[in-house]
């Protein structure tokens, strides 16, 4: 049976799409076959962030449809290929989606796929219900801000009611945390919300701290996800997280301000 | 004066269903009879004045008792109810109902349901569609926080052990007990009970209430966070207290 993940945040610009891109690589480069859905429908991105652009040509309303097979619609990954793609359709909106065409795919992708990352729009319609409706675990993404930490533990309330392992009474959805965009100086001076503060609100298992980088921007406008970058301190807060995910034991990073010694001397950036 | 039979009729037969009160009497003993059916008259005496009654001779007749049905009927009829059927009666006591002009049914007894006479004056509940909704009177008890957008609502007292989100709301018809931070809503009291109190460990609240009695987070600042505290009402107005050991 796959492990199905889905990537929620509330509110939109976050950096969803980023880390659904960023994990599914991960998983994918840690040897799990694996599949990411874009839910974003009339809004999709996740092709661009993944580089396939220019490779789609079916998208999951299709498949709900019938209009195409599941396979026509995959995209494999040009850098991976135990990693797929599943694209939104551009031309439609959200309520194309239907509960039961969803289930019908993930139950499909479940066979064959380890882990099925999807990809959930911002807000908490249609798209984003559906995306997390089926979901095993959660990875909350969160900035240090109040309205996103807001917006999020306004999600966990509904992955906590609106799903369907809530609905069956099943164990509940894992919820994972995971805060973006992050920067120790700005904490420092006060001008963003630390991580404790983040966790005195929503206090959820914190599976990693990515910071605010340039390479993401950069990975991005590129089209590979930037978990590839291995030298950048993002790629490496997305691998520790993939790691951790799996169970790995590794130590927290960039949470607290390490500007080095010689940095600050030679007033390195 | 003729009678217009085209415009309506002046006499029509139409199937329709009531539901009446059944009596089922299990005892020969008229006097005990009578005793008892006076004391469930009295619980809700508006409910039973003139009401309609059948009477149910089964249990009597399956005993072997033997009961004479006109009597019977004089004492319920004594307790205020018109008995207006019979059923399971023998042919004896059906050809007495025939003579005292009442009608007779045969249809064997399979469903009677008891009427629960509820001494208490029904309560209205409040209108919600909240997420968890306890059985009456009994303590809900919430283990995990509850999230901005949730709204849990207990018939009883609100036990929560965890922080309770901005944008959450908690009601409650007695008290209300938050061991985490408590951000969102707290409503206690819901149904009038004034003596309800609020208990909490941090209080941060966006806005409090007791029996509609309510503080907003403006009105709170500058009160204590992050040491227990209990809220409640004196003479319609909230006390927010530190609770002293």
């Amino acid at each position: 049976m796959a492990r199905i993940i889905v990537v929620t945040s509330g509110k939109g610009g976050v950096g969803k799409t980023t880390t659904s891109a960023a994990i599914s690589m991960g998983l994918a480069k840690k040897g799990h076959k694996t599949v990411v859905i874009d839910f974003d429908v009339g809004l999709r991105n996740l092709d661009l962030i993944m580089g396939c652009e220019r490779r789609v040509v079916y998208d999951i309303i299709n498949v709900i449809n019938g209009e195409a097979s599941l396979n026509q619609a995959l995209i494999r990954d040009k850098n991976c290929n135990l990693l797929s793609i599943l694209p939104a359709s551009q031309t439609r909106n959200k309520d194309a989606l239907t509960q039961e065409g969803v289930g019908k795919i993930l139950e499909e992708l479940s066979k064959d796929f380890k882990y099925i990352v999807c990809d959930s729009p911002a807000g908490i319609e249609q798209g984003a219900h559906l995306a997390m409706y089926f979901a095993d675990d959660a990875f909350i993404v969160t900035n240090p801000e109040v309205s996103s930490v807001r917006d999020s533990d306004r999600i966990l309330g509904l992955l906590s009611s609106k799903s369907r392992r809530a609905e069956r009474n099943e164990e509940p959805i894992k919820e994972f945390l995971l805060l973006s965009r992050y920067s120790p100086e700005r904490v420092k001076s006060g001008e963003m919300l630390s991580l404790d503060d983040v966790q005195e609100i929503l206090s959820l298992h914190l599976l990693g701290v990515i910071p605010e980088s340039k390479s993401v921007l950069t990975a991005s406008n590129s089209g590979t996800p930037v978990i590839l970058d291995e030298k950048s301190d993002a790629g490496q807060a997305y691998s520790d997280i993939v790691a951790r995910y799996l169970g790995e034991n590794r130590p927290h990073r960039f949470i607290d301000d390490k500007t080095g010694f010689f940095r600050k001397l030679f007033g390195g950036k | 004066m003729t009678i217009n039979s085209h415009s309506f009729p002046a006499v029509e037969f139409k199937s329709s269903s009531f539901s009446v009160p059944v009596l089922s009497l299990a005892s020969n003993d008229l006097v005990l009879i009578e005793q008892l059916l006076n004391e469930k008259i009295k619980l809700a005496p508006e409910f039973f004045k003139n009401s309609p009654v059948v009477i149910d001779l089964h249990e009597v007749n399956k005993k072997q008792f033997v009961l004479d049905f006109k009597d019977a009927v004089m004492v319920v009829r004594k307790a205020g109810l018109f008995v207006i059927g019979i059923r399971s009666g023998n042919e004896f006591q059906q050809s007495q109902a025939i003579e005292l002009g009442i009608p007779v049914n045969t249809a064997p007894t399979s469903e009677i349901k008891e009427i629960k006479i509820d001494s208490k004056n029904k309560q209205i509940k409040a209108p919600d569609d909240s997420e968890f909704i306890a059985s009456d009177s009994t303590t809900v008890m919430i283990t995990k926080p509850i999230r901005s957008g949730q709204r849990i609502y207990s018939h009883g007292d609100l036990i929560v052990l965890a922080q309770v989100g901005a944008g959450a709301e908690i009601l409650a018809e007695g008290n209300i007990h938050v061991y985490g931070s408590l951000r969102g809503r707290a409503l206690a009291g819901v149904q009038g009970n004034t003596e309800a109190r609020i208990f909490c460990s941090d209080l941060q609240a966006e806005l409090i209430s007791i029996a509609g009695n309510y503080k907003i987070s403006d009105d709170i600042q500058g009160a204590i966070s992050n040491t227990p505290i209990q809220i409640y009402l004196q003479k319609n107005t909230l006390i927010i207290k530190p609770i002293v050991y």
